[in-house]
């Protein structure tokens, strides 16, 4: 008794000191170790299985095949190519106009007006709101029968078009709907980089003689550029990725006529509608591949841009140049 | 300009809300598009069926368990990351968001069928989490990188050890921080389809899966699925209307910081 009174203390104190050691690791191994639980064992799984037959049953057993699953999806000329083309041709159609709606929404609320914060919250709602209950409204919206789409058409004398059930249209509508969905989250990231630039070198320019579309193009433009690249970076690893409308609207092999059928959809086909878990392995690595490609071309480009920056000379980088090294949160995983 | 941006964005929302008042018959008649005589029917249809209940609450109970565990495991990872400057595990950290969530969800499949835990609440906080980690990690490193070392060494001046500054000073301190990672976290858990479909059973559907699968039968009735659609956004709406300020800093954290 006598003995273990002084100890405990020195024995918590121990314990708090050993804590306060280590805390770099103590704090941040739990969240580390879930996360590279979760990513590493199913990455090393799904490179197995991709050399493998598995098919049918989670439980079937299977044996390994070389490269025969790379082989097949690189020379099938009727899935997996279109899909690749899909998924590229959303994805930068997607980009494109969603930066240029983004910019323009962006510099319209960058000036203080009287209902701006209602604005604001107004064009938050999209991308907020729940993408399978947005998928269900532009279904109704757009169907080809009772949609108010076609109706607004009639009105200006043009004929109903079949919108996401034609084989044609699909894509390009859906494209249109993700816009309507993503353009807020482009304009929001590029309003807080404008309102963190300074106004200094738009009077300098003002003084200069420079008029609006010129002090856009060659000053603001240019400082902006760190902001726009993480923008177009944290869209284009989800819109790469996108399922969710996609799936609510076309469903499993993206519709009939396979139309809608991104390398994500082909891959969820493949893995639960087919079974056939081999072959979706094989084209999760190479749409993994394709990803992680993309996001490097695009670190490229983020890092040659000091040496570009602004015609008007050297300027100084903004506040937002020191653009978070990995970038910001946006959208969900998809 | 501006009436056109409200009107585009805010548009078909309300078209959304106006057509879960109408009976199918008024939503089928293209005659009169903005007639409106307001019925409840819809409602009552969705909230007859027992189960939608049972969603609400799946959706909601799986978000409060995936927003807190992450943040328990989040926050301090952030704290360490961004004192101690850890650029390799958060680029670790990263990588969840960039992976696509479909190369995970076969593995886990294989996995937790095996186990016998697809279906279980325990399979989608798991996975939901999986996506709200790196959002709490990263809004979460932005805010400490914005908070001046001196206040940690502060109360290392007074007697406290590093772990109770952290506790003491920078946690009470690091409530907006806290908050803005919270409710995306909890947006990004309620909106989440993907996962949902694979994993969810019978007892854990959530509302997403829930109002997809009301599409898959013969007939489709708009005005349940329009109704559906705008209870399964209206919380979400809400907290837009009253957490902007969070929302916005926690999109653009680390897209611009000081």
């Amino acid at each position: 008794m006598t003995v273990t009174a002084p100890d405990r203390p020195a024995l918590a104190e121990r314990l708090s000191r050993w804590a306060n050691d280590h805390r770099k690791w103590l704090f941040s191994s739990p969240a580390i170790a879930f996360t590279v639980l979760l990513i590493a064992f199913p990455i090393g799984w799904t490179l197995y299985l991709s050399f493998t037959n598995s098919f049918g049953s989670v439980r079937a057993p299977f044996d390994f095949v070389g490269l025969e699953n790379y082989a097949t999806a690189l020379t099938d000329t009727t899935r997996f190519w279109p899909a690749v083309v899909r998924t590229l041709v959303f994805t930068l159609a997607a980009l494109a106009f969603e930066l240029a709606a983004g910019m323009a929404i962006a510099l319209l609320l960058w000036r203080p007006f009287k209902t701006q914060a209602l604005v604001r919250v107004i064009v938050l709602l999209p991308f907020v709101a729940t993408p399978v209950a947005i998928a269900m409204m532009w279904r109704l919206i757009f169907d080809p029968n009772i949609g108010f789409a076609n109706q607004m058409l009639g009105w200006i004398g043009i004929p109903p078009q079949p919108w996401f059930s034609s084989p044609e249209t699909a894509l390009p509508t859906l494209i249109f709907v993700d816009v309507w969905e993503f353009t807020p989250m482009i304009a929001i990231v590029l309003l807080a980089g404008l309102t963190s630039l300074s106004d200094e070198l738009q009077e300098a320019a003002r003084i200069d003689g420079a008029n609006a579309w010129q002090r856009f193009w060659y000053v603001t433009l240019p400082l902006l550029r760190p902001v726009v690249l993480v923008a177009i970076m944290l869209r284009a690893i989800d819109a790469l990725k996108t399922f969710d409308l996609l799936y609510a609207v076309k469903g499993q092999g993206g519709g009939s006529f396979h139309e809608a059928e991104t390398l994500n959809i082909y891959a969820y086909t493949l893995s639960f509608q087919y079974n056939n878990f081999g072959l979706a392995s094989a084209v999760l690595i190479l749409f993994f591949l394709m990803v992680l490609i993309s996001m490097w071309l695009l670190t490229l480009r983020r890092k040659e841009t000091p040496s570009r920056l602004a015609p008007l000379g050297p300027a100084p980088p903004p506040r937002a140049a020191a653009a978070g090294g990995a970038g910001g949160i946006a959208r969900s995983v998809s | 300009m501006l009436v056109l941006v409200v009107v585009t964005f805010l548009g078909p929302l309300l078209w959304m809300v106006m057509a879960s008042f109408k009976s199918n018959v008024d939503i089928q008649d293209t005659s009169h598009p903005f007639r409106l005589a307001p019925i409840l029917d819809n409602y009552a249809n969705v909230f007859g069926n027992d189960a939608y209940l049972d969603f609400v609450f799946n959706s909601f109970w799986i978000a409060l368990w995936a927003v807190l565990i992450s943040l328990i495991l989040g926050v301090p990872a952030a704290y360490a990351m961004s004192r101690f400057n850890m650029q390799k595990s958060a680029l670790v950290v990263l990588l969840a968001r960039i992976i696509p969530g479909i190369s995970l969800l076969v593995p886990w499949y294989f996995v937790f069928a095996n186990l016998g835990w697809v279906g279980s609440y325990g399979v989608m906080i798991l996975s939901h989490m999986f996506i709200l980690i790196p959002v709490s990690v990263y809004i979460m490193m932005s805010f400490f990188d914005s908070m001046p070392m001196e206040l940690e060494e502060a109360g290392l001046v007074d007697g406290l050890t590093h772990i109770g500054a952290f506790w003491r000073i920078l946690l009470p301190l690091s409530v907006p921080g806290i908050a803005t990672a919270a409710i995306l976290s909890f947006i990004f858990s309620w909106n989440n389809f993907m996962f949902a479909l694979v994993l969810t059973g019978a007892n854990t559907k959530t509302l997403p899966v829930a109002v997809f699968d009301f599409v898959s039968y013969a007939s489709i009735d708009w005005g349940a699925i329009m109704a559906a659609s705008t209870i399964m956004t209206m919380p979400i709406i809400v907290i837009a209307l009253f957490a902007q300020r969070y929302i916005v800093s926690g999109l653009t954290a680390g897209a611009t910081k000081g």
